[in-house]
């Protein structure tokens, strides 16, 4: 007998939304939160829309020491940690030690931070460079703070696998709690709204190059032209069952399959992986299509992308076979943030018996998808599959379901 | 317990000193070190200005000009290790279904190399605050977001199975291919090209060492720099490469005949949870996590022939470590030989870990420790047997080798032979 690895926290820090309620209203109600950049000024750049989380002062949540040393995404990872935990009921001073983990996804790390050290190192010298350089831009610094913050001496991890690392982080914190840890801190959150994070970015020719916040990112739609990028993402809790029900926690739901694929080699006449993943996902997960209620879609927003999706979705449900989602339309697209952010939409889905809408789109009617548009569905959501997809090929997929 | 065991088949090693395995396990059963002055880039300005630089000609290694032009120098240490670790193992990769092949690549500063170079010519040599898109290369954003390894490593071997990036700093080479067993036991994969690369002798690197001081500042006898156990250790010294290996099923492997050179048998990773780049001298959470290691394996530490330390040569690490191994191994630490091949090829970050299982299948390979050059002074803090100098013919049929890294990340692993008695 396997065991039943259950979400029981949540933190979010989404463009629409700080926290999770904020997020959850927002995203019912079909507020989204992409602007104008105002991290920097985008004037001179092609693409000047992002999804900037609002209203975010580090100072009242963290203690002053970690502010030198931390770039803006490890202070939001930190305290969407701290929100996830009171979410779940679980106090790390109250658990052994070696019980609790942290396995977290990254894009880019500390991006913006790595860009103020560049620059002192080019401008003014090597001896211009932070002693926190060494840590706070590098992949791994948000499990390590994460882990350093709670008194978490069990199983670490981070993984890169761009926007589909999300869900690749969530599958090894389940790998681990079911090799015997009680409790793991995971999903993810990543930010490098700065101008080298931007230029970086630009250099993949994806980003929306329009101004109008409504008409930039347009998954499934037939003027689908590209992507705006966004920061933040989510914190989840995960526990063992039997855990979880020891110590009384509510508990949001079951991580119940996964899936992961890489697209065969550009140029190679295969088909993507998306499908595959997506088929072990279920698999996995011991489900039929007919049980899962919704699919969060990943809606890469450009035609290619958004086509392989639709025919992977079809392709498994038949056409309009399952509703389809993606409220990514009202954050932009987070990296690896975002599936963990679909993940705790998708249990909010299962709480409150209702889809959350895609926003802003007309669907392109080649994709024989049944969109939930514009206005949130009520629906009895038992099983969810997410999808995420990576720059890179990278496919993953997961069912999540009530445990009642 | 019927679980599934994994073993390394195939084997391909770019380090300082040689490129390839064999000149590899020459250099370290030679007892040779590959450490020397910077001749990347100008060193004067740093405190620091000795390195473990590899010898790679890309081309020679059947890299295209567009491959070299796109690929930092960290993918395209990848890309040649995992196609020769694949080509070592003899398996036919075209006969087995692309989604139950995996790709695992540690790194630990992705393309670091490639970021500082393009960083300063966006930013006109850091003239610029808004940095200037016009001038980015197009593969910019495959710099930003290392998962572009894993991309150009299932692509270099037609893998179509569960692919990522592991990155946890310092321990992510041990980490990495302890991911890989993973997806093989639990049967997501079965066949995993698992592996890390780093190429980190850039001047951000440099600088940001400095800063803390954890680089040695020894210049003046460059091949004597790195001296992990030595009472004069002060510091490590920044090295570069990738060792990547083909880690299949134990029972599909024996059915193909392929050659085994040792199982996976223990994996564990745990975090100090006390500082980002500090210390604490007791090493108990390494200790947690040879324990554990140990009972995966299902090995009793006397089990244990020799240890590959983490050796980096600072003065906290050498002697964190020593108490991990007294702590876990007990009297049985004082009777193992224990030696740092970092003496030798340096510490490649997110790298080294997979050198250093690379290594810890080489002797067990050839029956030989190598050993920790440079060696001179025993320091009483670390009162082991390092095997000092010169390597030593000994039989071995279990080998722990540990990582400890940035972010207080802890890993240990256990090699055994697939014929060892299990406990």
């Amino acid at each position: 007998m396997t065991t039943s690895v259950v979400v029981t926290g949540l933190g979010v820090a989404a463009p629409n939304g700080l926290g999770t309620q904020d997020y959850w209203s927002a995203t019912l109600g079909g507020k989204h939160g992409i602007g104008r950049v105002t991290r920097f000024d985008p004037t001179n750049y092609p693409a000047r829309l992002a999804g900037e989380v609002p209203g975010f002062v580090p100072e009242e949540h963290l203690p002053s020491r970690l502010l030198p040393q931390t770039d803006r995404v490890t202070r939001l990872a930190l305290v969407a940690t701290d929100w996830a935990l009171k979410d779940a009921g679980a106090d790390p001073k109250d658990l052994p030690e070696f019980d609790m983990g942290v396995i977290t996804a990254s894009a880019a790390g500390g991006f913006e931070f790595g860009q103020g050290e560049l620059q002192n190192l080019w401008s003014r010298g090597s001896q211009y460079v932070s002693a926190y350089q060494s840590f706070a831009w590098f992949y791994a610094v948000n499990s390590g703070q994460i882990s350093i913050r709670n008194g978490m001496k069990g199983p670490a991890g981070v993984v890169v696998s761009e926007g589909a690392g999300g869900l690749d982080a969530v599958a090894q914190a389940r790998r681990q709690i079911r090799k015997g840890t009680s409790l793991i801190v995971t999903g993810a959150v990543d930010a490098s709204i700065c101008p080298w994070g931007w230029v970086a970015q630009l250099a993949t020719g994806k980003l929306s190059t329009r101004d109008e916040p409504t008409r930039a990112y347009l998954p499934f739609d037939r003027e689908a032209h590209g992507y705006v990028p966004g920061e933040g993402g989510a914190i989840l809790i995960t526990e063992d069952a039997e855990a979880a029900r020891t110590r009384g926690a509510r508990v949001y739901g079951e991580i119940a399959g996964y899936g992961a694929t890489i697209d065969p080699r550009p140029g190679i006449d295969r088909e993507p992986g998306l499908r595959r993943a997506i088929q072990v996902a279920l698999a996995d997960a011991g489900v039929d299509t007919v049980d899962v209620d919704v699919v969060f879609a990943d809606g890469a927003g450009d035609p290619a992308g958004d086509r392989v999706e639709a025919e992977a979705i079809s392709d498994v449900f038949g056409d309009r076979g399952v509703p389809v989602t993606v409220p990514k339309t009202m954050t932009g697209r987070l990296y690896s943030g975002g599936a963990p952010l679909d993940l705790a939409a998708a249990f909010l889905s299962m709480r409150d018996g209702v889809i959350p809408p895609t926003v802003h789109i007309e669907p392109c009617t080649d994709y024989p998808l049944d969109l939930v548009l514009a206005e949130p569905r009520q629906a009895e959501v038992r099983t969810a599959l997410v999808l995420a997809r990576g720059s890179g090929g990278f496919n993953s997929a997961m069912v999540v379901r009530t445990t009642a | 317990m019927n679980r599934r065991r994994v073993v390394i088949t195939g084997i391909e090693v770019i380090a300082p000193g040689g490129v390839g395995r064999h000149n590899f396990w020459d250099l370290l059963s030679e007892g040779r070190t590959a450490t020397r002055g910077i001749t990347f880039f100008d060193p004067s300005p740093f405190r620091s200005r000795v390195a473990a630089e590899a010898d790679f000609d890309p081309y020679a290694h059947g890299l295209s000009p567009q491959e070299v032009r796109r690929l930092d120098r960290a993918a395209q240490f990848a890309v040649v290790a995992s196609r020769g670790a694949v080509a070592d193992s003899g398996i036919d990769l075209g006969a087995v279904d692309p989604y139950r092949v995996g790709v695992t690549v540690g790194s630990a500063v992705g393309a670091t190399m490639g970021l500082d170079q393009e960083y300063r010519v966006v930013s006109d040599g850091g003239r610029l605050e808004a940095v200037d898109h016009t001038y980015a290369v197009p593969h910019l954003y495959d710099f930003m977001v290392p998962s572009s390894f894993a991309s150009e490593v299932a692509w270099a071997v037609g893998a179509e199975g569960p692919s990522t990036v592991v990155s946890t700093g310092c321990t992510s080479g041990i980490d990495s291919v302890g991911y890989a067993v993973e997806l093989v036991r639990e049967g997501s994969a079965d066949v995993v090209i698992a592996g890390s690369s780093d190429a980190p002798i850039s001047p951000i690197t440099m600088a940001c060492f400095d800063a803390i001081k954890a680089t040695t500042p020894r210049h003046d006898d460059p091949e004597c720099a790195s001296r992990p156990f030595d009472a004069t250790r002060n510091g490590f010294v920044l090295g570069e490469g990738a060792a990547f290996f083909v880690l299949e099923e134990l029972e599909s492997a024996q059915k193909r005949g392929a050659h085994i050179y040792a199982e996976i048998a223990g994996y564990a990773t745990r975090s100090n949870a006390y500082h980002m780049t500090g210390l604490r001298p007791d090493g108990v959470e390494m200790a947690e996590a040879i324990n554990l290691a140990l009972a995966e394996a299902r090995l009793n530490p006397e089990a244990i022939d020799y240890i590959n330390a983490h050796g980096s040569g600072t003065k906290q690490n050498d002697r964190h470590e020593t108490a991990a191994f007294k702590r876990s191994l007990g009297d049985h630490a004082y009777q193992t030989p224990v030696s740092s091949i970092k003496s030798m090829v340096g510490h490649s970050l997110g790298a080294i870990g997979s050198i250093e299982i690379a290594a810890s299948a080489l002797a067990m390979e050839y029956d030989v420790v190598p050993p920790t050059a440079n060696l001179q002074t025993p320091d009483p803090e670390c009162d082991l047997d390092y095997v000092p100098v010169v390597a030593r013919d000994q039989l071995i049929d279990a080998v722990l080798t540990v990582g400890s890294g940035f972010g207080g990340f802890q890993s240990a692993m256990v090699l055994a032979s697939p014929e060892r008695s299990l406990v």
